[in-house]
């Protein structure tokens, strides 16, 4: 991974896969019409993130015999989030819903050949939107003890820190505990968080970037 | 095909401001504080420019800088620093460059206290909340004369009658007005200027002040600049400085009439649904238009633009190190949906009809094609309603 204002000095800050998935995007639909129409035939739709926030993720699947047969997507969002999402849904095409559900964003941006760093939250939508995507379908076939909600835990009780936004944080660059505790002021107060604080650190870091601290 | 409209960013170099500046580059390499010929005539070249863009901007004192970005931060902190016995607060507007509000923060986390206000819908400040905000302890206010993103131009003759009415000092960040207005006769107490975005060199600013204000200095050295800012003088590129500021200011008639293009481009872009001004119509530089295009996000419009050729730029998160949008655009009141496909067009001198018409065939299927791929569907009434 390398970033845009990078020390490598390499002219274009995507790669030429990026690229390419970003002007030819696969499985996208790509009109409001097609759309609907996919939203009829679909198992399950999902959408993740919120146009606030500048990117949002809607995802279409359909499934058969507990595979992913047909993962179809539009976004509202950057040149990454189009490109990795656009190779999230032909890494996704025939695999079983948990295996698919277990791709983590660095295997996204490595078939892409890396993302910049600061890139990096934007393939995290594309699974999340599975996921949702992949509960609306457990709902719609009445597998509800399938259903995995993304639950969001307090860990700093003073200043009701979660679970949720050390994850951000994380994936927004922080790679410390010294990191962490200056952005979010976790553990300043409520000190007993601290090793707990520190284990999601540790396991964010492992799923999203392969780094052992 | 290359069809530049990024002048806001940088500009190219004139050629005649070339031409002044190549004999320093190639054989006049001498140190303007040696004591021998080739000093000497390094040192006479550093005098002329200096006398020259005094004459120009009809100012006490020129101090050369490396940027606009370092006279802002010499005229903001070494104001601040050597002035805090008069008092700590300093006001400012909330659409200024990352420049003043980033100095301006650093300044907040040592002790100083900062006003940053709000600007009207159209994104111009009112004088009179400038007046308001003043108190007793307020010894700066630092408002840009043209904005770089929407281009509006701020009543900077006005705020400097309220300042000096009340015994503060004003400085103005004038990098984006160079080309557009005359900085003659402004009567500001401090102003700074860079090269690059005047047909100049890059690597070279101003700060210019009345003899009476007292800075410290941020670089500290072999006492170059009066002392206010060490380092060997960049004679070339105040030679080119110099001679942009002289070409900018004497045609600023001649690059009036882009407003002309300006408001053809902004017309027909309008025509696009769901698009919206951001900015004062008429109030705005020559050659910037500001537009957001809704339900799109900016980046993909800009590599989407920029493979047909077309180079702009965006306030979008995601085009730079930060993950918010535009504090410009959320400063006009609009919402965070809306801040996310903002395009700044910013023309050049030489942009003609025909690459305004080549963008106009080409953006309308861009913005369809991404509006077609996106979930989102917000309407302009919508937006005014979030």
């Amino acid at each position: 991974m390398y970033d845009v204002q990078s020390k490598d000095g390499k002219e274009w800050f995507y790669t030429d896969e990026v690229k390419d998935h970003f002007f030819n995007p696969k499985n996208l639909l790509k009109t409001r019409e097609e759309a609907e129409q996919c939203a009829k035939q679909a198992s399950g739709i999902g959408e993740e993130g919120s146009p606030a926030c500048g990117d949002l993720m809607k995802m279409w699947i359909k499934v058969k015999d507990n595979k992913i047969i047909e993962c179809k997507w539009q976004t509202f969002g950057c040149a990454s989030a189009i490109a990795s999402t656009s190779m999230f849904s032909e890494m996704v095409k025939g695999m079983k819903i948990e295996k698919a559900l277990a791709i983590k964003p660095q295997d996204i941006s490595k078939e892409l050949g890396g993302l910049p760093a600061r890139k990096f939250h934007c393939s995290v939508l594309a699974d999340k939107a599975l996921r949702a995507a992949v509960n609306d379908h457990y709902k719609k076939t009445n597998q509800l003890d399938k259903i995995k909600e993304d639950k969001v835990k307090i860990i700093d009780k003073i200043l009701k820190i979660t679970d949720h936004d050390i994850e951000e944080a994380v994936l927004e660059g922080v790679r410390t505990f010294e990191e962490l505790q200056k952005r979010t002021k976790i553990g300043v107060q409520d000190k007993t968080c601290i090793p707990e604080a520190e284990q999601l650190l540790r396991f964010y870091l492992e799923k999203y970037f392969n780094k052992k601290q | 095909m290359t069809i530049y409209l990024d002048a806001s960013a940088s500009t190219k170099i004139d050629n005649e401001v070339l031409i002044e500046m190549r004999p320093f580059i190639e054989e006049e390499y001498g140190n303007a504080g040696s004591m021998h010929t080739s000093g000497l005539k390094a040192a006479h070249a550093l005098n002329l420019s200096r006398k020259k863009i005094k004459e120009i901007l009809n100012v006490d004192e020129v101090i050369f800088t490396s940027s606009g970005t370092e006279s802002i931060n010499l005229a903001l902190k070494g104001y601040a620093l050597k002035n805090k016995s008069k008092g700590n607060h300093i006001i400012t507007t909330k659409i200024e460059h990352h420049a003043v509000l980033d100095t301006l923060e650093y300044l907040e986390k040592n002790g100083f206290e900062i006003t940053y206000l709000d600007v009207e819908e159209n994104g111009i400040i009112n004088p009179k909340k400038i007046k308001e905000a003043i108190k007793e302890n307020t010894i700066l206010i630092s408002v840009m004369h043209a904005n770089n993103e929407i281009g509006t131009i701020q009543p900077i003759k006005e705020i400097s009658k309220i300042a000096k009415g009340n015994n503060i000092i004003f400085h103005t960040d004038a990098c984006q007005a160079g080309n557009s207005e005359s900085l003659k006769d402004l009567d500001v107490d401090m102003l700074s200027l860079n090269g690059s975005k005047i047909y100049g060199p890059k690597g070279i600013g101003i700060l210019c002040k009345k003899n009476s204000i007292r800075l410290e200095p941020l670089i500290h050295g072999g006492g170059q600049e009066n002392k206010l800012r060490s380092g060997t003088e960049n004679i070339p590129n105040i030679i080119g400085l110099a001679k942009a500021l002289d070409i900018a200011q004497n045609n600023i008639g001649e690059y009036k009439k882009l407003s002309t293009l300006r408001d053809y481009f902004i017309q027909e872009l309008l025509k696009i649904e769901n698009t919206i001004l951001n900015g004062d119509k008429n109030n705005r530089l020559p050659n910037n238009v500001n537009i957001t295009f809704l339900n799109v996000e900016g980046e993909a419009i800009l590599l989407m633009l920029d493979e047909k050729g077309i180079q702009a730029s965006s306030g979008s998160a995601c085009t730079s190190n930060s993950l918010d949008p535009s504090h410009v655009i959320l400063a006009l009141g609009m919402p965070y949906e809306a801040a996310h496909g903002s395009i700044r067009f910013t023309l050049t001198k030489d942009t003609t009809k025909e690459d305004i018409n080549y963008v106009l065939k080409e953006i309308p299927e861009i913005i369809k094609k991404l509006r077609g791929i996106s979930p989102v569907n917000l309407t302009l009434e919508e937006i005014k309603n979030v």
